[in-house]
């Protein structure tokens, strides 16, 4: 494996070809905040915290460090005031809907967020994924998917797989960054017993 | 029909169908396309078709389904050849005197054209109308004079003569250097360079190459690429051999919405034509060229029309558009080398090796060249599809070829780049079609012109692109999904009387991190419209806000409220 | 519902996961929506996760995982329509049929769906009912093209 050194936060760093920036960094014992990454899943870049600066080639730009892939002599910096004014606002954005999250209480903390900025939302998740996309790539199972899309995307349990394969399982509710999941799936399973069928419930 | 093995072959079934065709022969060309659907064209063939039968007059006359020749604010359009008589808002009960008195009488039928609301002048043929006058219509001019179902009336006006000429002339590096020269950009807006897209696919390795022609346009005020795909689909098809012969692909698609059943049909048709001829498939004239092209059609979704969403759904997989570090063109649809063209640039391409690169940029300014095809619609009196040489003033279009805006009411904006693009006013409507100037000005080139009268609220437009986007974004990424809904929520209490101090800056510090942090570009420019409308547009939303007032009178809430 | 027409549809794509979209779009041509039957059915056949299968029926606009009523009125509120007065006709088409954007009525007689620009904003605006297109609709004709329905 060729050795790829790159610069993060004023720090020399060793890497391999095929690294992200945030492997990279944890390596390295330098912190980038995350919240739909998980290692054992492909970078999904929904959530948007992890952007850090990226200097390539005499250019700054913005990227995710979950998925930006490391190059010899790129400089990263993972705080700056522009980094954290993003970071900041996007916890301000998924507050809106899930206040009682104890990971974005933390980071909110970090970037002076503040979760009461917008309107709230009823709903508990910030469509990260992780559930989705564990049961798909690891559990392989596929009990649980997106629907719709836009402001109205939501998660959903496939009652039939649910009901069989989740109550074993729930490998995925350790990964929620709050507590929407769990919800969500008694909801599903109280659903399906009073034979629930798949159409997605009418628009609001 | 055998297949045609040689361009010589081609030219020689040209002349055969030239010299079949009687031109002094009267025809009957009638609109057929989706914007005289609408107003009822069937019905108005139906009757041309029972009046020539009942005068027995079927050996005599012609009549013909055509394009859309872009005139649809005057629709159902018929025009009369030879004479290229202009008959405009024809009705089936028109179809008996226009066969008397013009096509068998030679005379005109003075209720039935064109008169300029203006000066009261009246235009017989297209020529004299205002509309087309200040027009450049290089791609679309043929759509009136065919029929789209036939490739007979393509070869009939010269059509497939580039691909003959690519074929007999050049190499696939001539051809690229070619359209390199004509500094052909790309027309879905942000008009990036063709050749450099199909240079690297040329270049690039695999034993699979993709040519994409993109005619989604999700844009909900855009008709333009649909509607030159419905007009002249052999036109597109003649581009993306020629691009595949430059890059060396072998397999297209043609990315359509379900929305557009005509657009499907004709490219549907013009496919199994031009394999039938042998201009599609294997051994394409004999060059060894291989080809196949096949409909990919989207069931819906703005997003869609963005590149990686698009080869997402041609893939069969929702369209969400994903990060990339590799191009298109190296590593692209099914990982293949890909190039993606949007249909406009996908036209231009056949005119481009036909008269020169040197001529094509001789057309439009300095950084833009050629033609530019518009759906002008909104409150503009003449309003339909426009193709303008780039340069032109946004005034010129808007006021010359479109006629000024409808009811004499006062202008006051002019949507350039649909939802994700911005309200340029009337300070700067001088501004030329022109990719760098329009996006200078906060928008992007994209096919539609939007103009809007005094008696519109920017606080109601600003609502309506926000819903759209809310819609239409996927749904995936923190900024784009949730930014646009706490934008609408800001926007929907401006609208009815709940603004706040302070929302319009709330407004703008959402956009600022959404511009950067939105994963695609649907994302980052989401608040295009609104940004504009702060802009050019303040004081509307600060009565808005503070006087709870909508001047234009059209916020509901706001309009009844008794402050 | 045609099921051998159905199956045929789905047998000529078994197999091939990419032919998801094209497949449920072809299975709507023929039966205006999609039942859960028919997306489990495919799912097996196509060898797609139904899963997928649901995220893809409910992502695209064109699919529709509820029957339609028997009528459908599509309002155009495109820009062009949108300007040129569409709202109005929508409140309208909304008074007359008592039926809301977006919904059936209770006894599957109508459906009204507002829709992205059909492509005629010269004639905006623009209403579609039973597949028959309506140009420069005013409130006024609103009331005369429904009052049939
Ligand atoms: C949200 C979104 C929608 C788009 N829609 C279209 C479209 O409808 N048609 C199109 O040609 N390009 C569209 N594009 C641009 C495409 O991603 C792509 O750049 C284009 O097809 C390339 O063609 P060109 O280089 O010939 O312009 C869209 C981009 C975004 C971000
Ligand atoms: S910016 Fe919007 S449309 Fe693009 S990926 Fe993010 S959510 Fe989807
Ligand atoms: S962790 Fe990188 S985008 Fe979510």
């Amino acid at each position: 494996m060729s050795e790829i050194i790159l610069t993060i936060d004023n720090k020399q760093v060793k890497a391999e070809a095929g690294m992200t920036v945030l492997e990279a960094a944890r390596k390295a014992g330098i912190y980038i905040p995350t919240l739909c990454y998980f290692e054992k899943l492909k970078p999904y870049t929904a959530c948007r915290i992890c952007m850090v600066e990226i200097e390539a080639r005499g250019r700054v730009s913005l990227d995710t460090a979950c998925s930006r892939p490391v190059a010899p002599n790129l400089v990263v910096r993972t705080r700056s005031e522009r980094i954290d004014k993003i970071r900041k606002m996007l916890l301000e954005l998924m507050l809106a809907h899930a206040p009682e999250s104890v990971p974005l209480q933390e980071l909110a903390r970090e970037y002076g967020a503040d979760a009461d900025r917008f309107e709230k939302e009823p709903s508990f998740c910030i469509l990260c994924g992780l559930c989705v996309r564990y049961c798909d790539e690891v559990a392989k199972k596929n009990a649980v998917t997106f629907v719709d899309r836009g402001t109205r995307r939501e998660i959903m349990f496939i009652p039939e797989i649910a009901l069989k394969e989740c109550w074993d399982c729930k490998e995925c509710f350790a990964l929620c960054p709050t507590i929407a999941l769990q919800e969500a799936y008694l909801l599903t399973k109280a659903l399906a017993s009073a034979s629930f069928s798949l159409e997605p419930e009418p628009e609001q | 029909m055998p297949r045609i093995s040689s361009p010589a072959e081609l030219e020689e079934r040209r002349q055969n169908i030239l010299s079949k065709r009687d031109n002094s022969k009267p025809c009957i060309a009638v609109c057929g396309g989706t914007g005289c659907h609408a107003l009822g064209n069937r019905s108005i063939i139906d009757a041309f078709k029972a009046e020539i039968k009942k005068r027995t007059l079927q050996a005599k006359v012609n009549i013909r389904e055509t394009g859309c020749p872009g005139f649809c604010e005057a629709g159902p359009i018929v025009v009369i050849y030879p004479e290229e008589i202009c008959y405009v808002q024809v009705t089936p009960e028109d179809a008996s005197d226009i066969i008397s008195e013009t096509v068998v009488g030679k005379k005109v039928i003075d209720r039935l054209v064109y008169t300029d609301p203006k000066t009261g002048e009246k235009a017989i043929h297209e020529s004299e109308i205002p509309f087309y006058k200040g027009q450049m219509r290089l791609t679309i001019g043929d759509n009136g004079k065919l029929d789209p179902k036939s490739i007979e009336d393509y070869l009939a006006v010269g059509g497939y003569s580039a691909l003959v000429k690519v074929l007999q002339t050049m190499t696939p590096e001539q051809v690229v250097a070619e359209i390199k020269k004509s500094n052909l950009r790309g027309r879905s807006g942000a008009g990036f360079p063709a050749s450099i897209k199909w240079d690297a696919v040329r270049v690039a390795v695999g034993d699979t190459k993709y040519v994409i022609c993109n005619c989604h346009e999700g844009d909900p005020g855009a008709f333009a690429d649909r509607r030159m795909m419905e007009a002249n689909p052999h036109n597109i098809l003649e581009g993306m051999i020629i691009g595949a012969y430059a890059m060396g692909a072998n397999e297209g698609y043609i990315f359509v919405g379900d929305e557009f059943p005509l657009t499907v049909e004709n490219t549907a048709i013009a496919i199994k034509q031009a394999e039938e001829y042998g201009l599609l498939g294997k051994n394409i004239l004999g060059s060894g060229l291989d080809l196949n092209i096949k409909i990919n059609i989207d069931a819906g979704g703005y997003v869609c029309g963005e590149m990686s969403a698009l080869m997402a759904a041609i893939e069969g997989r929702v369209g969400e558009p994903t990060v990339r570090y590799d191009h298109a063109t190296e590593r692209g649809l099914w990982n293949k080398p890909t190039c993606v063209n949007n249909l406009q640039t996908w036209a231009s391409v056949p005119l481009i090796v036909n008269k020169g690169a040197d001529w094509y940029a001789g057309i439009g300014t300095a950084s833009s060249k050629g033609t530019r095809v518009f759906s002008l619609v909104g409150t503009v009196n003449n309003s339909g599809l426009v193709e303008v040489p780039m340069g032109m003033t946004l005034r010129q279009v808007i006021f010359d070829i479109g006629g000024g805006i409808r009811e004499d009411n006062n202008f006051k904006a002019v949507l350039v780049g649909g939802p994700l693009g911005a309200f340029l006013p009337e300070s700067l409507l001088d501004l030329p079609v022109d990719f760098d100037e329009i996006s200078k000005a906060g928008g992007s080139l994209g096919p539609s012109l939007v103009v809007i009268d005094e008696k519109t609220c920017m606080v109601d437009m600003v609502k309506y692109f926000l819903t759209f986007l809310s819609n239409e974004s996927c749904g995936k990424c923190t900024p784009c999904r949730d930014g646009i809904r706490q934008m609408l929520k800001i926007v929907n209490r401006i609208n009815d009387g709940g603004g706040k101090e302070g929302d319009i800056e709330l407004l703008e510090a959402i956009s600022e991190v959404q511009r950067v942090a939105a994963l695609c570009p649907l994302g980052q420019t989401a608040s295009n419209p609104a940004r504009s409308a702060i802009k050019h547009f303040r004081d509307e939303l600060e009565v808005h806000i503070k006087e709870k007032r909508c001047p234009s009178g059209v916020c509901k809430i706001l309009a009844t409220a008794s402050h | 519902m045609d099921n051998a027409k159905i199956d045929r549809i789905i047998d000529r794509h078994a197999g091939d996961a990419s032919s998801l979209i094209q497949v449920l779009l072809e299975i709507q041509h023929e039966n205006d929506w999609l039942p859960k039957e028919v997306l489990e059915k495919v799912s097996k056949k196509l060898n797609v996760p139904l899963s997928r299968v649901q995220h893809v029926a409910t992502f695209y606009k064109s699919f529709r995982v509820v029957p339609e009523g028997l009528h459908e009125i599509h309002v155009c509120n495109g820009t062009g329509c949108h300007v040129r007065g569409a709202p109005r006709l929508l409140d309208k088409v909304q008074d007359i049929t008592g039926v809301k954007a977006g919904e059936t009525n209770s006894d599957l007689k109508v459906s009204l769906e507002v829709v992205n620009c059909l492509g005629c904003c010269s004639s905006g605006p623009v209403m579609v009912v039973d597949g028959k297109y309506h140009s420069k609709v005013s409130p006024v004709k609103a009331e005369d093209v429904l009052k049939n329905l």
